[in-house]
């Protein structure tokens, strides 16, 4: 029995939870959208990420990222979950030379421990792998904005997914479609100037948000909040990060996309586009010295 | 030399074409200047685009091709690249790139120092190609390609949505249309 080809716009099942303080939201395509295996999948994700949010929230004082950062434990005494991700925010401290970190500076100087930003891409690509069990089944995870896509097949439809415009949360600014990896965007909207650059305490300036598309969303989530904090240096880091690709809009409105170590270094314009049309193209990876 | 340097300005044309869209202006402010085929065409290239990170990359791109694409891991065969022309249409054919796909080399057509046309001469070969190409492709720029309407878009990409703010956010929104 072959599956008939079905549009990307019917046959979506949605379901939405409120869920480590942002909406999470699953579309599913295939034989699981509605299905009750596709439900069950969903209903253990749910689960397993307030697990995620009663370990790591820092808005709750029981948590053992809260307990952790009063000393009342050792990492040794927590799950290993929390070694994982004090690890990746730790890596991720050193590969962007300080742009990202789990210590985040207060105005009393003292630093607090605040892994929040490692902790939603590692949990949503974590959760991931539930619903990868479902057979024939297509899926698009998202926590506020933030997700990992699926395609259970080459024959089946890429995931288009919109990137918002940074000035009107009304708008898309691009569309980019994929069929398995992750799209993350970081910038200051919607909640104002929430991200600070770990190494000042300020807020960054210079870009109003980063879109990065890679195969992970742990590491795309990371990448994006660390270029956005980078600001003028963010094109360099980026296409030198295994990612596929990215989108930075700056604050004066204009646009930089950058091919990361694992993008396609082409332009591929299918016979009778325009020639405007970027569908793909070259990458760079250099300083941006002038080198005349 | 001569076509060492054709195929530097199309690298730098291309990479251009990459870096020098404004999402604010029309699409002609993607074309760059490569008529005088030198090296020195490359400072036009930051005149395609006026921010900061379009400018910085645009000259990093210069660097790229300036040493040769294997420096980029991307294992470009070399220089071996032709230019032709016919009154003042010229089109530039880039060296072939080893890529983890296979080889991969684009023609460009220009036209009065605007690019009118990108082809892909060689395309790499194998069983998942298009997915892949689909899914290492560059985000597309509304204004340059589409409007927000007609996108068909299944989920919204943006910086975090707050659980209050979500019922005004655009995913919420194009749930509302039956855009999903």
């Amino acid at each position: 029995m072959s599956a008939q080809p079905v549009a990307a716009s019917d046959r979506t099942r949605r379901y939405v939870e409120q869920l480590m303080g942002m909406p999470v939201s699953l579309a599913l395509r295939g034989r699981h959208a509605g299905s009750s295996a596709g439900a069950a999948a969903w209903q253990a994700v749910v689960e397993e990420l307030r697990g995620v949010d009663r370990l790591f929230s820092t808005y709750r004082a029981d948590s053992m990222i809260s307990r952790l950062d009063r000393g009342e434990l050792i990492v040794e005494e927590c799950p290993p979950e929390v070694a994982e991700v004090l690890e990746l925010g730790r890596e991720a401290e050193q590969r962007s030379d300080g742009a990202f970190s789990i210590m985040l500076p207060t105005a009393n100087g003292r630093r607090r421990l605040d892994p929040s930003g490692v902790v939603k891409g590692w949990a949503v690509q974590r959760a991931a792998r539930i619903l990868r069990e479902l057979e024939d089944t297509d899926f698009c995870l998202s926590a506020g904005g933030d997700m990992v896509c699926h395609t259970a097949g080459p024959d089946r439809p890429e995931w288009k997914i919109g990137i918002e415009d940074p000035r009107g949360p009304k708008g898309l600014i691009a569309v980019v479609p994929v069929r398995s990896g992750a799209v993350a965007t970081s910038g200051s909207a919607h909640r104002g100037a929430h991200l600070v650059d770990p190494r000042t305490g300020e807020p960054p300036a210079g870009i109003a948000s980063v879109t990065v598309i890679a195969d992970s969303l742990t590491w795309a989530d990371i990448d994006a909040t660390a270029a956005y904090v980078l600001g003028r240096d963010a094109i360099r880091w980026l296409s030198d990060r295994p990612i596929r690709s990215a989108l930075v809009v700056w604050a004066d409105d204009t646009t930089t996309r950058v091919i990361g170590r694992l993008g396609l270094p082409t332009v591929v314009t299918p016979a009778g586009t325009p020639p405007y049309a970027p569908a793909a193209a070259a990458r760079s990876q250099t300083s941006p010295t002038t080198s005349i | 030399m001569r076509r060492i340097v054709l195929w530097f300005a199309a690298t730098v044309t291309v990479v251009v074409l990459l870096f020098g869209y404004h999402t604010s202006t029309d699409k002609s402010s993607a074309s760059v200047s490569t008529s005088s085929g030198s090296p020195t065409s490359t400072s036009s290239t930051s005149s395609g685009s006026s921010s900061s990170g379009s400018g910085s990359s645009g000259s990093g791109s210069s660097g790229s091709g300036s040493s040769g694409s294997g420096s980029s891991g991307s294992g470009s065969s070399g220089s071996g690249s032709s230019g032709s022309s016919s009154s003042s249409t010229k089109t530039y054919t880039g060296s072939v790139a080893q890529t983890r796909w296979g080889p991969v080399q684009v023609k460009i057509t220009v036209q009065s120092g605007k690019i009118t046309d990108v082809t892909v001469l060689q395309q790499p070969n194998g069983n998942q190609r298009d997915q892949e190409i689909n899914d290492y492709a560059l985000p597309i720029l509304i204004s340059d390609t589409i409007d927000a309407q007609s996108a068909k878009i299944d989920m919204v990409s943006g910086a975090t949505v707050t659980s209050e703010g979500y019922l005004t956010s655009l995913q919420a929104a194009l749930d509302e249309a039956g855009l999903g």
